[in-house]
């Protein structure tokens, strides 16, 4: 115990209590709180077990960087996984659990650490061998592993994803940010100025400082005025977590309700400032070993006090006014710099100068260090290694690091980032400097607002791979000096295979705090510098964000939505089940399939066939054009006709089927299939662009423009003549077509089949679809027709042995496997597709060809495979579609079968899931063969 | 070669691990060598294991621009299967699972190969259909494959998504039991440590700059540290492999494409098998760590960058989100991109190309680390025979010319 | 997200173009003199280049399609035209 609350410090509100439990145990907190300050304030030390040997964890830091307090936060009635305590505010009655162990306190895997020395990094490469990896990983894998996972906790897929646009972006609203911002909007641009942290002003909200002789508040409020007089914004809780190609970035903002947003800017300012570098020394994991910038973050926002007795290590002028805050506080402070050269000591600290800490001494928290050989009782040791700018974004954007001794950094290469970085994140760390250069990178004219303060002064400060006793660089995954010297011995020495054998750095703070020691490290054990070892690549995100503002609201129904039908509330008046069929929602069936299939065959159906697509090509150029694209020649088509043929792909594979209707000389429809509509338009598109007079023809989808409702069935055409279809729709005989006038509106009727019965497809504009729907729902009452589902068409086409694209065919089926081989040996001219069709492959006769099977006893399933009566099994093809037949009175097949037209008349065994039966080889077409039902 | 055993690791333990030796040798590179081979990925990796443990050919090199494992091989999302459609693959995919099947013994260096099982699942009767197509050409082939219902499914994948407004309820599927993850890295290092210690040269920062030939034979090739000589030389430098061979006139049916991959903060255990789910495209299994590990289609924008864009990361993690409700409490930790080398049948090229000596190992697209023993084994037997394997042979580069394609997304839908 | 600009309609987002081909590629014809390697190099051979490529694309919404020269590396747009003999329909 040794974290309090200063009686008056901090900005929370001290009458409002809020009460917590961490690990079980009882707290109270203030609104204002972050789970991180309450906890600190508490007197809670242990927050944590680290990943690998479950030694005990404390607070580090105070953003993003923090690598051990996280929770599983429970609150109204669910939990949340692996919250990092720094940046989630506190609530009322929320329930903090430790991740990774029953209780952070007292944790008996902590005995592991007992056994490090046997489990370095990567031993796992080198055991568990023994009755493979399964035996162990169970084990291990719950070893594993931080927060849980509630499974009731199901978060809506309704995070709204937003786009914006601004003159200048402004990453970071701490002192140069907020001087780019201000100088940007002074010019009148619209800035938008976004912060991870919950107010602008970033180090100055704990630091604190004069600005232009003012309080640095009315910097901020005078900056924030202008840039939203200016038209931006100040986004704060928002956390810029990636750079994406063509200036695109992605900020995630967090509030009542969280936003994610997509921005592009004309100018983008990097000013996310530095986090601070921890020191290497033997313990250094224990908890009490603080960030001293943490510790006055703490102290000023929050009133947390990091501890009473504080050692300060640092190599730089930054700690100064952070123990000059402690001293202040009521803290004993003793700071100790390892420079000799150092500024004057504020008042009530004392300072060691030439000093650094050797070990940190305690068992469950800090009680000591030892210092240039001297013991120093403490319940708290900040720490300060100097700081590393954020480059991360800088880096995103392809961004070159340059190592500037001065700043003991690796600052951004000017030029190789469309960002300008300014501020601490350039390595740029004194407040008056920051202001400056935030102001050049907004493009401000005249002076650059002025601060008074010190300048900073830094000793570069480095982990001695030879220091003695356990070092820690990543303290969430237990990396260690030692860990990088084995890498290092053991040829792992580029830097992703330290990070890959060591795991340095791939903890979820995403080595933040431990990446630069780690490269200082190995760059030291192997003789190289900083900048020759290398770093790892910066990719997004930034900060680890939800899943849920990268899913946006793409969620049910709105996740790769459905087409729908204009009838759809009609055909569910009806009573239809619906299903999905090539990305629409049709009717599977009203009521049952079977007696659907049947009455359709015995009187007539009606069915909306609308997916159908209806693609237009108009013009002289037209005839030309289809001959090309198609497979079966459509210029010797007579108007007021239809034709069925193929569409294949430059490899010859069919890629669609569909009739063709010619309405005039230079007017056709082509009816592709409901899926494919797209692709064929695309393969239309592209020929009439690039191989012919873009001018004479022209193609138009306008699927979604009309409705087509089919009626099938030996009764279709009293249906129609009852229903009221003019005489030129009734007269119309097989594959013919007319466009005319049903009252007052459009119409076009095709006798076109896909069941093997007399079929007029009626097509009406789409807002007329009610009216025709209705007159023929009244023919049906009148008659005794069907409406028919999907399923039932399915069954009415399989009968007849037409196929279905993608389920009949597969992405080798070419025309000629189907029986379609007369154009591949007659066709002289050029199409589409045609040469793929004579390679030695394509010429085989033994090619896997559409047949269709008979068989005795329930349907086949689908998907089961033709094998070899006798001998070794092995697949000679597969049932693509098979269904009872209800008019038949047994089961229909189609299959795709090696060299099928060879094998008519031949059985073949049947597997499907180890089982096995018999099936004859016949010809596709089961159902009124000769297609006398069609010539009515 | 210092074997790696719990035994070893307390000796060393008790000694400051100060007896472990470099994992791999670091050699310079030798002025000439029996075979070379361009690409320290597995595959590179692998022939240079199997050519000296098989064939005994043990003055070799394998070539790597950067460090070994960096190329798509340290950044894949680690799924191993081999429920494949056609006879063809299902020979080369298993042929690989089974030497993975004894791998970490065969190399004293455990990969980890975690068999826990893959579903593919369905949501519509007609995927459903196609799943029992894929399950029975699995077991016609010998492989291990059947045919999932929703019940089982759902048992096995309890955090799946079974609200009544889900965009798809998953019907089943199909199953491979022996499908499952390993860890990248150590088959890479696993590989180069096993071969170093049979005399191969691994040499990492060397990028092979030209090929060297007399016009019917391979010479040796350039460097940027150097000549060096062979006659026979193997290509296992993935989507690199294009430019390579350029220069001798040859052009390969290669598009390059970023493929992204995702990981998230890691939890408890609470996904046991690897899932691919047909509507949504996306597929997640849970590493040992811990942390989802998952991925979806192609970045379809042509491209040699090895970074991801913001559209296709939506739909994949809106996929998952679609397919895991629960999953909406996770963040994501870390993500990235590799640039696959695409063929149009999304099946591998194996075998030889232009000059006597040359031999071809590229073309794995999306999902070559399956494959990895395969491929090491396959090239391995060209180079040291000049033929090819029965396995092989399937997957020649003629298959193009000749219209032979093997095309998986085609006769499964599946094309990873 | 990538933009690209279509000639037609302006900047849009990658999502709305689909890649076609590597521009420059001729279809052999007629057909029975066109060997296989021919058609298949015409079919499936790619330069793939690593930097400046030139390629036929389309946009979707508008169905119109276009030559973009990439840089395939840095993802720079260099320009995009019209496909020749196409420009004129550009407003
Ligand atoms: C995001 C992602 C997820 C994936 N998921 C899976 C999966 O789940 N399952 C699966 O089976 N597969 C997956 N893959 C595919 C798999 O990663 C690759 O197919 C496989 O790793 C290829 O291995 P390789 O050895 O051929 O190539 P690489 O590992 O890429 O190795 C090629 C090597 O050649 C080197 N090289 C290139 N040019 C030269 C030169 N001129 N000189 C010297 N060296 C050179 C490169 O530096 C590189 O190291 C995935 C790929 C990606 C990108
Ligand atoms: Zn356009």
């Amino acid at each position: 115990m040794s974290g309090w609350r200063h009686p008056t410090l901090g900005q929370i509100d001290r009458d409002r209590h809020l009460r917590f439990t961490f690990d079980g145990e009882g707290h109270t907190g203030y609104a204002g709180d972050t789970l991180a300050s309450a906890l600190l304030a508490s007197g809670t030390r242990v927050l944590g077990r680290s990943f690998k040997y479950h030694r005990p964890r404390g607070l580090w830091g105070l953003g993003g960087e923090e690598p051990n307090a996280l929770f599983d936060v429970g609150h109204g009635g669910i939990s949340t996984p692996n919250c990092r305590a720094t940046l989630t505010p506190l609530r009322d009655g929320m329930d903090l659990r430790a991740v990774n162990t029953r209780k952070a306190a007292r944790d008996p895997l902590g005995l592991l650490d007992l056994a490090q020395r046997f489990l370095p990094a990567g031993f796992y490469y080198k055991t568990f061998m023994a009755g493979g990896w399964m035996r162990w990983e169970p084990m291990i894998r719950r070893m594993a592993g931080l927060g849980r996972l509630d499974p009731s906790n199901r978060p809506s897929g309704d995070m709204p994803q937003r786009n914006a646009r601004c003159d200048l972006l402004v990453i970071g609203a701490g002192p140069a940010g907020l001087a780019a911002a201000r100088a940007a909007a002074g010019h009148g641009a619209t800035v938008w100025l976004l912060d991870e942290a919950g107010a602008p002003g970033g180090t100055l909200r704990w630091r604190g400082g004069e600005i232009e002789g003012g309080p640095w508040q009315d910097f901020v409020a005078d900056t924030v005025q202008k840039v939203e007089a200016a038209g931006g914004r100040v986004l704060t809780d928002t956390t810029l977590w990636g750079a994406f190609d063509h200036g695109l970035f992605a900020a995630w903002q967090r509030g009542a309700r969280d936003f994610h947003w997509r921005i592009r800017a004309a100018k983008v300012v990097l000013a996310a400032g530095a986090i601070e570098r921890p020191l290497w020394f033997a313990n250094n994991d224990l908890p009490g070993v603080m960030s001293a910038e943490a510790a006055l973050h703490h102290l000023v926002l929050y009133g947390a006090v990091a501890g009473r007795r504080i050692v300060l290590a640092t190599g730089n002028d930054g700690s100064y006014p952070v123990a000059a805050a402690l001293a202040e506080a009521g803290c004993h402070v003793t700071l100790l710099d390892a420079r000799e050269d150092t500024p004057a000591a504020p008042e009530g600290v004392e300072v060691r100068r030439g000093v650094a800490i050797d070990a940190a001494r305690g068992t469950r928290s800090l009680g000591a260090v030892r210092a240039g050989g001297q013991h120093i009782d403490a319940d708290t040791a900040l720490v300060s290694g100097g700081y590393t700018p954020s480059v991360h974004l800088h880096c995103q954007t392809g961004g070159k690091l340059d190592w500037d001794v001065d700043r003991d950094a690796l600052i951004p290469r000017p030029g190789t980032s469309p960002l300008i970085p300014a501020g601490a994140a350039n390595g740029t760390f004194g407040l008056n400097a920051a202001l400056a250069e935030g102001h050049a990178a907004g493009g401000g004219m005249g002076s650059a607002p002025n601060a008074a303060g010190a300048t900073w002064a830094l000793a570069p400060m480095r982990p001695d791979p030879k220091g003695r006793g356990r070092v820690w660089i990543d303290p969430q995954n237990d990396v260690t000096l030692k860990d990088v010297k084995l890498a290092a011995q053991e040829g792992y020495r580029s830097v992703e295979h330290l990070k890959r054998y060591t795991t340095l750095g791939m903890a979820t703070d995403q080595g933040r705090s431990s990446n630069f020691a780690g490269l200082a490290a190995m760059a030291a054990l192997t003789g190289r510098t900083i900048p020759e070892t290398g770093t790892t690549t910066y990719r997004p995100p930034f900060t680890p964000i939800p899943l849920t503002a990268l899913g946006g609201m793409r969620r049910g129904a709105l996740f790769n939505p459905l087409k729908r039908l204009a009838l759809e509330p009609q055909h569910a008046a009806l009573g239809a089940t619906f299903g999905e069929y090539g990305g629409w929602r049709r009717p599977a069936k009203y009521s049952d399939t079977q007696a659907e299939a049947k009455g359709a065959r015995e009187t007539f159906g009606l069915y909306d066939a609308s997916p159908l697509g209806k693609i237009e090509v108009i013009g002289p150029g037209a005839a030309e054009l289809l001959d090309f694209c198609g497979y079966v020649a459509m210029s010797t088509l007579k108007p007021g006709r239809a034709r069925y043929g193929f569409m294949l792909g430059e490899n010859g594979v069919v890629a669609d089927d569909g009739v063709t209707l010619r309405l005039d000389d230079n007017r056709f429809i082509l009816s592709a299939s409901s899926s494919h509509v797209d692709h064929v338009r695309l393969i239309l598109e592209e020929a009439r662009q690039d191989r012919f007079d873009p001018s004479r023809v022209f193609v138009h989808d306008v699927t979604a423009q009309w409705v087509t409702l089919s009626v099938s069935g030996p009764q279709a055409r009293t249906a129609l003549e009852t229903a009221g279809m003019p005489d030129d729709v009734t007269a119309l005989r097989h594959m013919q077509v007319v466009e005319t006038r049903w009252t007052q509106v459009p119409l076009r009727a095709a006798r076109v089949s896909f069941t093997g019965d007399a079929c007029w497809e009626l097509s009406v504009p789409a807002r007329h679809a009610p009216g025709l729907m209705t007159v023929l729902e009244g023919a049906r009452e009148a008659l005794g027709g069907h409406w028919i589902g999907l399923e039932a068409l399915m069954i009415l086409r399989a009968e007849k042995g037409y196929i279905l694209i993608g389920k009949d065919t597969d992405g080798i089926t070419m025309p000629q496997d189907l029986g379609w081989g007369r154009p591949r040996e007659r066709r002289q001219d050029e199409y589409f597709g045609r040469r793929a069709l004579f390679t030695p492959e394509a010429m085989r006769e033994d090619r896997r060809q559409l047949v269709g099977l008979d068989c005795d006893g329930a349907p086949l399933p689908t998907g089961a495979h033709l094998v070899p009566l006798d001998g070794p099994a092995r697949s000679l093809g597969f049932v693509t579609s098979s269904y009872h037949s209800p008019t038949l009175n047994r089961s229909v097949a189609l299959a795709l079968v090696d060299a099928g037209l060879d094998r008519m008349g031949d059985t073949l065994g049947v597997f499907h899931l180890g089982q096995h039966r018999t099936a004859r080889i016949c010809a596709p077409c089961a159902f009124d063969p000769e297609g006398t039902r069609l010539a009515d | 070669m210092t074997r790696y055993s719990a035994l070893a690791l307390a000796r060393e333990g008790l000694r400051g691990h100060r007896g472990w030796r470099p994992a791999w040798r670091k050699p310079d590179p030798k002025p000439a060598y029996d075979a070379v081979i361009i690409g320290g990925g597995g595959h590179g990796l692998a022939t240079a294991y199997y050519l000296a443990k098989n064939h005994g050919v043990r003055r070799v090199a394998v070539l790597e621009k950067g460090w070994i494992g960096g190329g798509n091989t340290g950044r894949n999302t680690t799924v191993i299967r081999s429920n494949y459609f056609y006879p063809e693959s299902v020979a080369l995919y298993d042929l690989a699972l089974r030497l993975y099947e004894g791998l970490s013994k065969e190399l004293n260096y455990n990969v980890m190969l975690s068999q826990r099982g893959m579903l593919i699942a369905a949501h519509t009767p007609m995927q459903m259909e196609i799943c029992a197509r894929i399950a029975n050409a699995m077991m016609l082939n010998g492989v291990d494959g059947s045919l999932m219902g929703p019940q089982e499914a759902r048992a096995r994948l309890p955090l799946l998504n079974d609200a009544p407004d889900a965009r798809y309820q998953c019907l089943g599927g199909v199953w491979q039991g022996r499908a499952g993850i390993a860890r990248h890295d150590a088959v890479a290092w696993g590989y180069a440590r096993a071969a170093s210690a049979l005399g191969v040269d691994i040499v990492e920062g060397t990028t092979v700059t030209g090929i060297s030939t007399t016009g019917a034979r391979i010479t040796g090739v350039e460097t940027d540290r150097g000549p060096i000589a062979c006659d026979r030389l193997g290509i296992a430098a993935a989507g690199a492999t294009p430019g390579l061979v350029a220069p001798l006139g040859i052009r390969l049916p290669i598009h390059d494409y970023a493929l992204q991959a995702f990981v998230s903060e890691p939890v408890k255990p609470m996904l046991d098998t690897v899932l691919l789910y047909l509507g949504t495209g996306t597929y997640v299994s849970q590493s040992d760590k811990g942390e989802l590990v998952f991925g979806g289609g192609l970045d379809r924008v042509p491209t040699h960058g090895q970074r991801g864009n913001l559209p296709v990361q939506e739909t994949i993690v809106s996929g998952l989100l679609e397919m895991f409700p629960a999953f909406g409490q996770l963040k994501l930790l870390r993500q990235w991109a590799g640039v696959v080398d695409v063929v149009p049948d999304s099946s591998p090229i194996l075998g030889p190309a232009g000059p006597e000596g040359l031999f071809l190992n590229c073309g794995w697209g999306t999902g070559g680390f399956k494959a990895i023993p395969a491929g090491g084994w396959l090239l391995a037997h060209m180079l040291a025979t000049g033929a090819h394997h029965e396995v092989s042979r399937p997957f020649d580069l003629t298959r193009f010319a000749e219209g032979r394609l093997i095309d998986e997304a085609a006769g499964s839908g599946i094309a990873h | 997200m990538q933009i690209f600009p279509c000639p037609f309609c302006g900047p849009r987002d990658e999502t709305e173009f689909h890649f076609a081909a590597e521009a420059g590629k001729h279809r052999p014809e007629p057909a029975p003199e066109v060997t296989d390697t021919a058609w298949s190099d015409y079919l499936y051979g790619a330069d793939a280049p690593k930097g400046r490529a030139r390629e036929v694309w389309v946009h979707l919404t508008c169905g119109e399609f276009l030559l973009l020269t990439r840089d395939t590396v840095t993802r720079e747009v260099l320009d995009a035209a019209a496909l020749p003999g196409r420009g004129e329909a550009a407003t």
